[in-house]
């Protein structure tokens, strides 16, 4: 039986009523690559990660791939987790639609949350549960995503000039008042 | 410039505008500020080996209200342009220009949606300098350019003027 086999069996007695589906790849024999219903995600994190004998405590990457216009649904979020002690690994790929969300895995990993927010920011994919979906990488005011495949490689717009203030008036008020408070000043 | 040797001490006459824009072209400082792998031969310029203290320009300043001189070294990215458009604004009149490389005069191999197509969309640039990256004597070449410039400029010019 192949290392994606055995995950699949011993994920399926923890989470009832997920469908997986084992992917081929170059380096399947290293890196199992499973298939998830983007509705057992969260459930399959979790267990993946408190399971005995699976204990993925170490989460690696979220990245995501556009198949668009070849492929419906076009989206595959791709997931590696890393068992540190077991030296083993594993891919987990959800599909997605245009216009579908998918579960934050922040409350299993919180270090997810950069590369979700980096994912959120560049393919326009919404994670559920993300406490600060902003972008990350483009300028707050971009428009567009821009590594999805309908998305031009060039663009003919000047340059901004122009950075609004990161914080209210109120707010930078608000911040001198309380570094006043930490650190007294010298009498 | 004329030496006068009728007189008990010879004096030397020139016009004022000569004189201050001798020493604002023999001492260009420039601020400390690298973009991307252009600012490597910007250092290795600022180094023994190729030495622009001989063009009294190796002070490099740590602060924009010290400097005269912005050399944009590497690809400018719409997310940097206000930064950079920042830096520039604080610093003093009179200042200088010089766009490093093909990445910042032109957007270079970067033709995409993250790259500003040529900084002077963003400065005004004085010296364009070609090369990717140029070596650290087309940038000499590009500050001698700019002391010539600067040489043949009036002493009074508004910024204002210098920008249109």
């Amino acid at each position: 039986m192949s290392a994606a086999a055995d995950l699949m069996t011993a994920l399926s007695a923890v989470v009832p009523g997920a469908q997986y589906e084992e992917l081929q790849s170059s380096d399947s024999n290293v890196t199992p690559v499973i298939l998830v219903p983007a509705e057992h995600l969260l459930a399959t994190c979790q267990a993946l990660r408190a399971t005995p004998g699976l204990e993925f405590h170490a989460f690696s990457d979220v990245t995501a791939v556009d198949y668009y216009p070849q492929r419906q649904p076009r989206f595959d979020v791709v997931y590696h987790l890393v068992s540190p002690h077991r030296r083993a690994r594993v891919r987990l790929k959800v599909r997605l639609d245009l216009n579908q969300t998918i579960a934050s895995i922040t409350s299993v990993w919180p270090g997810a949350g950069w590369m979700e927010r980096e994912v959120f920011d560049l393919f326009g994919i919404f994670f559920d549960g993300h406490d600060d979906m902003r972008r990350l990488m483009m300028p707050d005011d971009w428009e567009g995503h821009p590594l999805r495949k309908d998305y031009p490689v060039q663009l003919r717009k000047d340059a901004g000039t122009y950075m609004p203030l990161q914080v209210t008036a109120e707010e930078f008020r608000a911040n001198l008042e309380r570094d006043r408070q930490v650190r007294p000043q010298p009498s | 410039m004329g030496l006068e040797t009728e007189y008990e001490i010879p004096v030397l006459t020139t016009t004022v505008e000569s004189v201050v824009q001798w020493a604002r072209r023999s001492a260009i400082w420039p601020v400390t500020f690298g973009l991307a792998c252009c600012a490597i031969e910007m250092m290795a310029m600022a180094s023994s080996r190729y030495d622009i203290s001989r063009f009294g320009a190796e002070v490099f300043r740590g602060s924009p209200r010290q400097s005269d001189l912005m050399i944009i070294a590497g690809r400018l990215s719409r997310k940097m342009a206000p930064s950079l458009r920042r830096i520039y604004d604080q610093m003093p009149e009179p200042k200088w220009v010089i766009s490093m490389g093909a990445c910042a005069s032109c957007g270079g191999v970067f033709d995409n949606y993250a790259i500003v197509q040529g900084s002077d969309q963003v400065v005004p640039v004085d010296v364009f300098i070609p090369g990717c990256p140029p070596r650290p004597e087309s940038v000499i070449y590009g500050i001698v350019q700019l002391q010539k410039k600067i040489a043949a400029s009036k002493m009074d010019q508004s910024p204002k003027a210098r920008i249109a």
